[in-house]
């Protein structure tokens, strides 16, 4: 009996196939619509969280202030290497203190040409920036200290300049000077704001000073905080020995600025929940939409399914028999529709977290939600109506009009 | 054909009325009625003289507000929904004026629908439908459509379906009602030839003098009760 219901429902499925379709219709369009959303948008959280995490944790970043000379220009106050040494000596809450001197180079390994971003430090840049590394060392004291001409390479300029070939040995030409390659990192990935952190060369700062910038300024300094550190205490200590330092005298304001990347963070991250709870709202409305198209198709047909009732009762359906025949119709449109959408969403969040270069995941919480969610409203909508005209004399549903 | 002291259909004092207080609408006012095995009986009376409300009684698709209905002497006014189902699905057959057959679905499923329910094998069931399709005259339309019959072809399918499970009795509500002279006088024939030669128990509605001239007997109904002389049947030879 119960295979013979099946039967008539996939038979009332086949002689309906328009209602059939856009019944299912529905369904795709709100499932695919709400995985795809969400799926996006925790890819983009996801990358987001991936750059804060390969900044370092528990960072400062000393920064001059820059002033504005309206039109003329801006000037900033660098930092001296005093300044660094204090901090390192005075200030005993830090991991690491790496002062920075930035530039930029075009670099050369036989035919082959590069334009990149040259960084002067210290070995604490590598612990405070996260830096692993792939192969080769850190810099020595005596590298340091006398400034030679040796550099660590980011894995993009490897891969730029040396393809396939070990980098650890061979000499860079960087304006007009060589300089040996004694260590390579790790890759970080796509970087912060769309720049790739692994388009980097490091040298230690002296080399970058005497032959690069030609100044003994350096520009920013990265602090990393031991862990267990209340990390506002450091930025106020941190403010007070800059101000002595520099002289600031009190009516005067800080002419550096101390970033907290914990604070960038919680920015980040809460824009990014934003961004996800906007496109699961808009997701929703699809799922809402698609419900409500599902709604309309099966009430639009509630007139001649509730005449096809009154006739199977008539010649002899018990209730029982025509609610199973719905129900197991409406079962499965919406599995259909439910399976289809899947589908759908998961290969338009392949190619859409691809073309946007986030993240993919599989998220199975949103895939059973929007899947029974979708299912609940076509069986809510395809069997209600069917319950109601069931329960009516067959007379009444022969004559419904 | 059983037992000739139990009459196949009895009613006593069945009444039915529509709606409650002021809007109160009586449809029956205390129908007697009794068909025996093998009758073929036409009921005739004015528009809502109550000629279909006792149909839709008798085909169990209503129920009765008072009085007794006995089939084959037993009670089905006290009946469960389900049970009504069940005599619904062994022993009437029911012809609406409206055909009422499923659309879009072709004339052998729709004949074959009645013996679904009932949990017939495939083949068995196939075999009777193309049966009852041939008892009608609509060999070779078994694949079309309602859509694609004519009013005359649909009804012999409606009639197909109602006599594929072999039931006790036929009621027929207005059966040509729809339909021309022509095609209603051979649908009278079909309906004439299933009492005689099969000797299916037969009970009609309809307006036309002619066409109650092919049954046995006449049941003239006024104002929800059957007139006294109706009752008292004229035998046809």
């Amino acid at each position: 009996m119960i295979w013979n219901t099946i039967l008539l429902a996939l038979q009332a499925i086949r002689r309906n196939l328009m209602r059939s379709f856009l019944t299912i219709l529905g369904i795709v369009i709100g499932v695919a619509a709400v995985i795809a959303m969400v799926t996006v948008g925790n890819g983009a959280t996801q990358a987001i969280s991936n750059q804060i995490s390969s900044l370092g944790s528990n960072l400062l970043m000393l920064f001059p202030k820059m002033e504005f000379h309206g039109g003329s220009g801006s000037t900033a106050r660098q930092f001296e290497i005093s300044d660094v040494e204090a901090i390192q000596t005075q200030i005993s809450s830090l991991k690491a203190v790496a002062p920075i001197v930035s530039s930029s180079a075009t670099v050369v390994f036989g035919a082959n040409n590069w334009s990149t971003s040259v960084t002067g430090s210290t070995n604490d840049y590598f612990t405070a920036s996260n830096w692993k590394f792939a192969s080769g060392r850190t810099f020595t004291d005596s590298e340091l200290r006398s400034g030679k001409s040796v550099c660590v390479i980011g894995d993009r300029i490897r891969r730029e300049l040396f393809a396939g070939k070990d980098p650890i040995g061979s000499s860079l030409r960087v304006k007009g000077f060589a300089a040996e390659v004694v260590g390579v990192l790790k890759s970080k990935g796509q970087g912060g704001m769309g720049r790739d952190q692994d388009d980097t060369v490091i040298m230690p700062i002296r080399t970058v000073q005497r032959r690069i910038s030609g100044s003994q300024k350096i520009n920013m300094v990265m602090l990393s905080v031991k862990d267990g550190v209340l990390s506002d205490d450091v930025v106020s200590q941190v403010k007070l020995l800059m101000r002595e330092q520099r002289r600031i005298t009190p009516d005067k304001e800080d002419d550096f600025e101390v970033m907290d990347t914990k604070e960038i963070t919680q920015t980040l991250s809460g824009t990014t929940k934003t961004l996800t709870g906007l496109l699961g709202a808009v997701a929703a409305v699809s799922l809402l939409v698609g419900g409500i198209g599902i709604m309309n198709i099966m009430l639009v047909s509630v007139t001649e399914r509730t005449r096809e009732i009154g006739i199977r009762l008539a010649i002899g359906a018990l209730e029982n028999e025509v609610l199973l025949q719905f129900m197991v119709e409406a079962v499965t449109l919406a599995s259909v529709g439910g399976l289809v959408g899947i589908t759908v969403a998961t290969v338009v969040s392949m190619i859409l977290t691809k073309v946007m270069g986030v993240p993919y995941a599989f998220n199975l919480g949103i895939n059973l939600l929007s899947f029974f969610f979708s299912a609940v409203i076509g069986i809510l909508f395809g069997f209600m109506p069917a319950r109601r005209a069931a329960k009516l004399k067959p007379i009444d549903a022969l004559r419904h009009e | 054909m059983t037992n000739s002291n139990v009459p196949l259909i009895e009613l006593v004092g069945l009444t039915k009325s529509y709606g409650e207080g002021a809007a109160e609408f009586q449809a029956l006012n205390g129908v007697d009625l009794r068909i025996d095995e093998g009758d073929f009986a036409a009921i005739m009376g004015p528009s809502g003289s109550g000629k279909s409300t006792v149909m839709n009684i008798l085909g169990c698709l209503d129920t009765p507000t008072n009085g007794a209905y006995l089939f084959r002497g037993v009670h089905v006014e006290t009946m469960t929904g389900r049970q009504r189902t069940l005599l619904r699905r062994y022993f009437l057959g029911f012809v609406f004026q409206g055909f009422n057959l499923l659309s879009r679905t072709s004339a052998l499923e729709n004949v074959e629908l009645p013996l679904l329910y009932r949990g017939v094998p495939k083949q068995e069931r196939r075999k009777a439908a193309l049966e009852a399709l041939a008892q009608v005259g609509l060999t070779g339309w078994e694949k079309h459509t309602p859509a694609e019959l004519s009013g005359g072809q649909q009804q012999r399918v409606a009639i197909a379906r109602a006599l594929v499970t072999k039931p006790s009795i036929l009621l027929a509500d207005e059966p040509t009602g729809n339909l021309d002279t022509k095609r209603g006088r051979e649908i009278m024939e079909l309906l004439t030839a299933l009492n005689r030669d099969l000797g299916i128990t037969v009970l009609m509605v309809t307006h036309d003098h002619d066409l109650a001239g092919y049954a046995h007997r006449i049941i003239r109904f006024v104002d929800g009760v059957v007139e006294p002389d109706g009752a008292a049947a004229e035998k046809r030879s």
